[in-house]
């Protein structure tokens, strides 16, 4: 028997990545690894309406096609070792497993923060379905909630938490929220929204350390100061789950280093032709942009390069004679974006992180609606707006060019 | 043969992303609220599977 195409990882890039791969014409065995107990699902939603409503798997879970009906999902298992020499697997219970392409599809995970109180109980993250249902649980009217960091997740979470009639505080080290990301202006009319909302902030400030025996009570912040918390939620940033590829000579210095068919690349500069990764784990070249590598946090980067990964392994495995002209390909994905706080619905497009300088293209921060655009030198690195869907949507085309 | 088409209209946040996959079967009108052609050609599917897989609140069926 051949041996199957294996993907590590059970979520929206696992899942997209089997989709194409048929629709790509592969038709051999295909296994898929996940260490959660579900099936694919939607994350999205875990810090907005979903965790202000109804957490459950049926409220988030993606709908499977036939054509992968007869996929292998392996779930509740994860994987903890690897050996590319002989393109082999061992998952936690020490079963080993070969594979003639491998595809990694491991995401990340919240980062965590260390304090000396080693109190957990009350302490929580948002990335996982069992993370959101936890907290959902904890978030009561009146429950003293502290949000550790300002980016989308905190923000958005700190927006349902209020939603849920909890007294909201966001501690983070930055001037305003979200600002490293959308420039200061920006920032401060989101946490001007913020504010209208009765959620308090504590920027320019650290925790230090928690309060608590059993429980949380409170933390400690680096001015010496104190607050008071029933639940306190960790959004301070993220950590590529790539510990298990260990030892293979890959370049994993953040996240999984790929070319542009998003195969693997070992700290030489070589690269694996028959290893793969997409979604949040890889970090990719875009041409959109220029040959850099990044990792893109997105949510349409799953389903953009899982149709890469499989338009390339497919025609490898088939032993096609335009491998190299489907790898040659330009490959230059949009990146796209949105966040919802509030009433308040944010569009994006590009990686608005680039750019050296933004400009007001329509209306002005006094408007409930508006469209930013974000510019390194006289490119169009990215475009976010509030409301005007479909201005904002008109920018897509134009993202990587000179305006 | 024709597809039909569904939105959940009380998942659908109005955010475009199926308009670039299946532009002649969604759009965003002036009020930049989406509509869409509820019965479409067969050769839309691969368009429309597109559309589903991006749509952010997966709020797009196809009904057999
Ligand atoms: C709360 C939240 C809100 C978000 N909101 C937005 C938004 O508004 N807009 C937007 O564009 N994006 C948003 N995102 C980002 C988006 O959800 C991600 O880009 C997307 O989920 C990435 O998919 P992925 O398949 O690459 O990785 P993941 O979804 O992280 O999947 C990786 C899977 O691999 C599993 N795994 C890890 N290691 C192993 C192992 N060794 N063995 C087996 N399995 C393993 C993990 O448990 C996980 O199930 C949000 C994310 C979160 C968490
Ligand atoms: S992509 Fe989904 S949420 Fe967005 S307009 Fe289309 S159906 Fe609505």
């Amino acid at each position: 028997m051949t041996d199957p195409v294996i993907i590590v990882g059970a979520s929206m890039g696992g899942l997209r990545v089997a989709e194409a791969l048929r629709r790509a014409g592969y038709t051999g065995p295909i296994t898929a690894f996940g260490d959660e107990p579900y099936p694919p699902y939607n994350r999205p939603p875990l810090s907005k309406e979903v965790l202000a409503s109804d957490v459950s798997l049926e409220a988030v879970q993606f709908p499977q096609r036939d054509a992968t009906a007869d996929v292998n999902w392996v779930l509740n298992t994860r994987i903890e070792r690897t050996d590319l020499a002989s393109n082999s697997l061992t998952d936690e219970h020490g079963h080993s497993h070969t594979f003639s392409a491998l595809i990694i599809a491991t995401g990340i995970r919240s980062k965590r923060a260390e304090w000396a109180n080693p109190v957990m109980t009350g302490r929580h993250a948002v990335r996982s379905l069992d993370d959101a249902i936890a907290l959902r649980a904890a978030l009561n009217p009146g429950t003293k909630v502290v949000v550790y960091g300002a980016g989308f997740i905190g923000c958005e979470t700190a927006a349902t938490a209020r939603k849920l009639g909890c007294d909201v505080t966001i501690v983070a080290p930055g001037v305003e929220p979200i600002a490293r990301y959308l420039g200061l202006d920006f920032a401060q009319w989101i946490r001007a929204a913020h504010d209208a909302h009765g959620v308090q902030f504590r920027m320019q400030s650290r925790i230090d350390n928690t309060i608590g025996d059993d429980r949380i009570t409170g933390v400690v912040l680096d001015d010496g100061s104190t607050l008071e918390c029933d639940v306190l939620i960790e959004a301070i940033g993220s950590i590529p789950n790539v510990e298990w590829l260990a030892g293979n000579d890959l370049d994993l210095s953040d996240g999984v280093l790929t070319n542009t068919a998003m195969q693997a690349v070992r700290t030489d500069g070589t690269v694996v032709t028959n290893v793969f990764a997409l979604g949040d784990v890889a970090r990719f070249p875009n041409a959109l942009f220029d040959d850099e590598p990044r990792r893109v946090e997105h949510w349409n980067i799953p389903t953009d390069t899982a149709k890469r990964v499989a338009e390339v392994a497919a025609a490898q495995l088939a032993g096609s004679d335009s491998v190299d002209e489907i790898v040659a390909k330009r490959f230059a994905p949009v990146p796209s974006f949105w966040s919802d706080q509030y009433d308040i619905h944010m569009l994006a497009y590009g990686i608005v992180g680039l750019a050296d300088r933004s400009e007001m293209l329509h209306n002005t921060f006094d408007d409930d609606e508006f469209c930013v655009g974000y510019y390194r030198g006289d490119e169009l690195v990215g475009v976010c707006g509030v409301g005007m869907r479909n201005v904002v949507m008109g920018y897509r085309a134009k993202v990587g060019s000179s305006a | 043969m024709t597809i039909k088409i569904d939105v959940d209209m009380t998942k659908c946040q109005h955010y475009g992303q199926c308009v670039f996959e299946a532009p002649d079967v969604f759009r965003l009108n002036s009020d930049d609220k989406l509509e869409y052609v509820a019965e479409v050609d067969d050769s839309e599917r691969g368009n429309v599977e597109a559309a589903i897989d991006i749509c952010p609140m997966q709020a797009i069926f196809i009904v057999d």
